[in-house]
């Protein structure tokens, strides 16, 4: 959660300092700007880049370029759903379109994320909500997944 | 009672927890003492979530478990008896099915955060040996193992060392690929799960043969269990001087960073991971210089798949011959098969090269779940090709199944039955391309939209021939026009579904084609 007592330049501070010896370190510095500030704003990515000395487009084609790193702060639910072959081959194409159809139902709430394979293919089909991954999913799971109302995810 | 439960990610995505918790309250509720031993998976996940019980010495497995089971199962084993969900003991299940576990010794039998499981079970082993060879008989003993990388490409490892080891370089670097982005493979993040001090043993190893210093694990941000496995691992290897400056009272040191990824595919390509490494955008670099040569931050680097490096500690502990004599033609060892989609019984299957791909799917597997017909399936990931059923009696091995237009690849193998649609799956063949291309190459990046808009074409039925040949022109400009596997491999799944399942192009001109 972001520290409002914390001014972000400060905050921008402290995530370079502690990377400073670290060869390359971009990609987890802006993923702990992103864990601080729940996405990477604009003003994040120039003060990143002037605390690095790059330009501001090479960060910014950094965030650009992989789908973790979000400009704009995420819903409250993100429900990250595999389309892969693996859960293709069980009803995965089924359970997808599910997650589709129910987000939209919840009307911009969540967000389902299309992923490709969370090394769950043994118990396909799969997704990913807050960091676990569940399996042996159904259209029915799925749509409980999505609008919140599933009680049993294991955690 | 001693119980053991896997944490593994996948037992946890069907409800380990829940099993967990189940186990904590019967036992209070029955005033006995539990002790409750947290493993990786054995890796048979249609008896997941399974628990093995320790009596007398004796371990035994029972599953599926869910938390209803858990009373009655407590109760009959108190008294003695014993339960439906009995298995037996899992070793002799796993022997039973032709499974020699090499690299899987001690995932799921280990608590993989136990220090002392892991010496206790052989770990260090290896590394001492490497301490006391040259570092030039360490590359030796690798090559003359026929080690052959597991992410994909099957080059072999020896080789790979000997180059970064003949560097002169005053600085050279480890890397470790743990971007396992193929669909229907998960050795890797079970390894890292279950047993991760075997993955740093195995990287100190190669930084003793290479003369390395500086490690990095590159791990995707879709394993969070792995991450904390492993970064847990990391800390008791610096405890205990795996890791650190004075390995194993040697005085030589190894570090290990844990670099995150950040949900790109493109990045389990060594080149695009090193430059995602370095900071950049995951494009993927020419080559030559190889990464052998110079790879990261420009020096020179050995970059190897998970599997490949946690296999390494075993072969310097019990000598190259032992693993060299298992195995078939120029591929030796043993193959993690990682069998999934629609099959009965998924899982990893550690199995000598040689055993034939229709034995792992019919006999191991069980054949379908739906108790349909296997129609396809796709071995080596998303750029893999699609196999008709009758194509499938061939011995797991790189060249045997490079014959048959397949290929190995990471061990993945995803089953599909006769309900699948062979054009929807090669148009998602070239979607995924689309999605996931680095852009550097245009046949990969425009030639996957257009892939796509021409299997639209030839689905509906419009003008066919021509688009048949447009899309035969458009894969070979792919194949042939890419710098790296994803446009380079894309056509294969494209072609051989035209080839083998001509039919459900729709056309009597495709049917034709085949």
């Amino acid at each position: 959660m972001p520290e409002y007592s914390e001014s972000r330049a400060a905050i921008l501070d402290a995530i370079c300092r502690r990377h400073a010896d670290a060869p390359g370190a971009l990609l987890p510095i802006l993923h702990e700007v992103q864990e601080r500030l729940g996405h990477i704003p604009g003003d994040a990515v120039a003060g990143v880049a002037e605390r690095l000395n790059l330009t501001r487009a090479e960060v910014d084609g950094v965030v650009g370029f992989y789908t973790d790193f979000r400009r704009e702060p995420a819903p409250a639910r993100v429900v990250k759903v595999c389309r892969a072959e693996a859960c293709q081959a069980v009803g995965g194409r089924e359970v997808y379109r599910a997650a589709v159809a129910a987000a939209e139902a919840a009307g911009g709430t969540v967000e389902v994320e299309a992923v490709y394979c969370l090394g769950n293919c043994a118990c396909s089909p799969a997704a990913q909500v807050d960091g676990e991954t569940l399996g042996r999913l159904d259209t029915e799971r799925v749509t409980r997944l999505v609008a919140g109302t599933d009680g049993e995810v294991p955690a | 009672m001693k119980v053991f439960l896997s944490r593994d990610s996948s037992a946890q995505s069907i409800g380990a927890e829940a099993v967990a918790r189940a186990l904590a309250r019967v036992a209070a509720e029955r005033g006995e003492p539990l002790e409750l031993v947290r493993t990786g998976s054995r890796g048979l996940f249609w008896l997941e979530p399974m628990i093995e019980i320790e009596r007398d010495g004796r371990r035994e497995g029972f599953g599926p478990v869910t938390p209803a089971d858990v009373p009655g199962l407590v109760a009959a084993l108190a008294d003695g008896g014993t339960h439906p969900l009995h298995l037996g003991r899992i070793e002799e299940l796993l022997a039973a099915q032709g499974q020699r576990r090499i690299n899987f010794r001690r995932c799921g039998v280990v608590d993989p955060a136990s220090w002392e499981d892991y010496v206790v079970t052989g770990g260090t082993r290896g590394l001492r040996a490497a301490l006391e060879m040259a570092p030039a008989d360490v590359v030796e003993a690798v090559t003359a193992s026929g080690l052959r990388g597991r992410g994909g490409a099957g080059f072999p490892t020896g080789v790979k060392w000997r180059t970064t080891h003949e560097a002169t370089a005053p600085r050279k670097v480890v890397v470790c690929n743990a971007d396992e982005g193929d669909s229907g493979t998960f050795a890797d993040r079970m390894l890292m799960e279950g047993d991760p001090l075997a993955l740093i043993e195995g990287m100190a190893i190669a930084a003793v043969a290479v003369g390395a210093e500086e490690g990095y694990i590159y791990l995707r941000s879709e394993y969070p269990h792995a991450r904390e496995a492993l970064e847990r691992a990391i800390g008791i290897a610096y405890d205990n001087g795996l890791l650190g400056a004075d390995l194993l009272g040697s005085g030589r040191r190894f570090d290990i960073a844990l670099r995150m990824g950040a949900g790109a595919y493109i990045c389990g390509e060594e080149t695009s991971l090193l430059e995602s490494l370095e900071g950049r955008r995951g494009v993927i670099r020419f080559k030559p210089p190889l990464p052998a040569v110079q790879g990261a931050f420009g020096v020179p680097t050995v970059v190897n798949n998970v599997i490949t490096l946690a296999t390494v500690p075993a072969i310097l502990a019990d000598g190259a011959e032992a693993y060299a004599a298992l195995g078939h033609g120029k591929s030796r060892g043993t193959l993690t098969v990682q069998l999934c989609g629609n099959v009965r019984r998924p899982g990893l299957y550690e199995v000598p090269f040689g055993v034939s791909l229709a034995h792992v799917i019919d006999e191991l597997g069980g054949g379908t779940a739906s108790g349909r017909p296997v129609r396809a399936v796709q071995a080596g990931g998303p750029l893999g090709a699609y196999l008709p059923a009758p194509a499938l009696d061939v011995p797991l091995d790189y060249e045997a199944l490079a014959e048959r237009g397949g290929m190995i690849g990471h061990g993945g193998v995803v089953v599909f039955d006769d309900t699948v649609d062979m054009a929807e799956q090669a148009r998602f063949a070239m979607e995924f391309c689309a999605i996931e291309s680095c852009g550097k190459c245009t046949p990969c990046r425009i030639g996957s939209t257009r892939g796509v808009e021409v299997i639209d074409r030839i689905r509906a039925g419009t003008d066919a021939d021509a688009n048949l040949a447009l899309l035969g022109d458009l894969c070979d400009v792919m194949e042939q026009g890419s710098l790296c596997a994803l446009g380079g491999l894309t056509p294969y799944p494209v072609r051989s579904a035209l080839e083998h399942f001509p039919e459900d192009f729709g056309t009597p001109a495709a049917a034709a084609a085949g």
